[in-house]
């Protein structure tokens, strides 16, 4: 085996990927957990953090900017690395839902929940059940996983339209709630779209085993 | 790039592509220099008007494949070849043809410039035509002109066209000799690494030329460098130990090839 550094290379941008992916997650997870507990405290520590994983993000596309140029890369390898450009602008968003929800948190934190807090963390218990998987997936080169993992955001969206419907309801009882109803809608359409960040990053997992670029769970 | 699939032929099984003409066509080709079996049965379609890179680590008979193109293999003392070898439907090797003819419908460009060091630009250029014969001064300006400008050097030599050859710089001398090649109306050029002796500018202009010529004539290139290969060409063959491994459109053979071995040769895990 020749190229041994470029090898190195690599297995540690995949690795920097999983530390990014980690981080988003846990500030999603750490923003649900804020709404729970009412803690503001802890949702600006969430905002001020997502500057942290930009900062990371960067990072990996330097990495990647360096590694194109230097070792013209092909084949898998050049899929790899076109493919991390790809996974971290998702992950880069995911830490921004993860904001988008803390700034929620914030808004919500002087008034009563319109509903007890059910389906958004459940839709937040998928959600990081699916990034483990996805990025095990990417360390392991397992594209089945990465499928199996994608076909799980059907249950996401299934909770979203659920937790729509039952707010639905409440604000047409009571229009009182509307703007709190609308913060809830706002956090499950956060998670959502997090999870439609984990379908992409399946796609490029797919791509960078297989070389096939197709979408995941249309 | 036009042409986006891979089929095999319906009657040789040979590797080819939807939608272009065949301009040579390789049949179980083999080539030896005395005992060492350099080619062991390439099957191939080269198509039309279009540029194909043979790539491959040294020694693996991509250059010997390209000198069994034009029947230069058969120069070398003790160098045998087998099977077919059809340009444009006629099979060179067949008894009665003239490998000087078969050189002139399929030119060569090779490693290093060879510009004749004894001839200024204008002869340089106006050699193969005269050997075949043409004396005409004005149609032998003519030729030489449209050689020049098409292989890109015409405005750098007009003004010195009976200076030597060798007085040009590297670059522009491969230029001459493609010119060289051009001049007598080639069906095909063989380039075998034009590029390799020359530096990263004159490099790309050697490849914008291979593009550019590609809408008249077809090119066949031998090349080490793998992202010139990505770069100038339609079609992509990897040769090994004398076979064929993979063959097909350039994007997809570098982005996805299909052959483990491929993917080992052109992401530098081995050759």
């Amino acid at each position: 085996m020749t190229r041994a550094a470029f090898a190195r290379d690599l297995q540690q941008l995949k690795e920097g990927v999983v530390r990014m992916g980690e981080r988003a997650g846990e500030a999603i997870h750490g923003a649900v957990e804020a709404l729970r507990a009412r803690d503001v405290a802890a949702a600006e520590r969430i905002i001020a953090e997502d500057d942290a994983i930009d900062a990371l993000h960067m990072d990996l596309e330097q990495r990647c900017m360096r590694l194109l140029a230097t070792q013209q890369p092909m084949a898998g390898d050049l899929r790899t690395i076109a493919s991390v450009f790809a996974i971290t602008i998702d992950l880069e968003r995911m830490a921004d839902h993860a904001e988008g929800i803390s700034r929620a948190v914030k808004r919500l934190a002087a008034e009563p929940l319109v509903k007890p807090l059910v389906d958004i963390p459940e839709m937040d218990e998928i959600l990081q059940g699916m990034l483990r998987d996805a990025l095990m997936a990417l360390q392991m080169e397992n594209a089945d996983l990465a499928r199996q993992t994608a076909a799980q955001d059907d249950a996401i969206d299934r909770l979203r339209n659920r937790v729509l419907h039952d707010l639905l309801e409440i604000m047409i009882h009571d229009p009182q709630t509307v703007p709190r109803a609308l913060e809830l809608l706002i956090v499950a359409r956060h998670l959502e779209r997090a999870a439609d960040h984990v379908t992409n990053i399946c796609e490029r997992i797919v791509y960078i085993v297989t070389g096939e670029l197709r979408e995941l769970n249309v | 790039m036009p042409k986006q699939l891979e089929v095999r032929d319906v009657e040789t099984h040979a590797p080819t592509l939807v939608g272009a003409n065949t301009a040579v066509q390789t049949d179980d080709l083999h080539a030896w220099f005395d005992q060492l079996h350099a080619l062991r049965g390439i099957t191939l379609n080269v198509p039309e008007r279009q540029v194909t890179a043979i790539i491959g680590p040294s020694g693996c008979g991509k250059s010997t494949f390209l000198r069994c193109l034009n029947r230069m293999h058969e120069l070398v003392p003790s160098a045998r070849v087998s099977g077919t070898v059809r340009v444009h439907d006629q099979d060179i090797y067949a008894p009665g043809i003239d490998p000087v003819l078969v050189r002139r419908r399929v030119g060569m460009v090779f490693q290093k410039p060879n510009p004749f060091p004894t001839m200024n630009i204008y002869d340089n250029v106006a050699a193969g035509v005269r050997l075949a014969g043409e004396r005409d001064r004005r149609r032998l300006d003519d030729v030489v002109e449209r050689s020049l400008r098409a292989a890109a050097l015409w405005e750098e030599v007009k003004d010195r066209l009976r200076k030597p050859g060798t007085s040009l710089s590297g670059g522009q001398q491969q230029r001459l000799c493609i010119a060289r090649a051009l001049a007598v109306s080639p069906e095909v050029l063989l380039m075998d690494e034009p590029a390799s002796a020359l530096d990263p500018a004159a490099t790309l202009r050697i490849e914008e030329l291979a593009r550019d010529l590609a809408k008249e004539i077809t090119i066949v290139i031998v090349t080490h460098n793998m992202q010139q290969a990505a770069r100038v060409s339609d079609v992509t063959g990897f040769f090994l130990g004398g076979q064929l491994v993979e063959f097909g459109p350039t994007n997809g053979l570098f982005t996805r090839p299909t052959d483990k071995r491929t993917e080992d040769y052109i992401t530098g895990r081995f050759g």
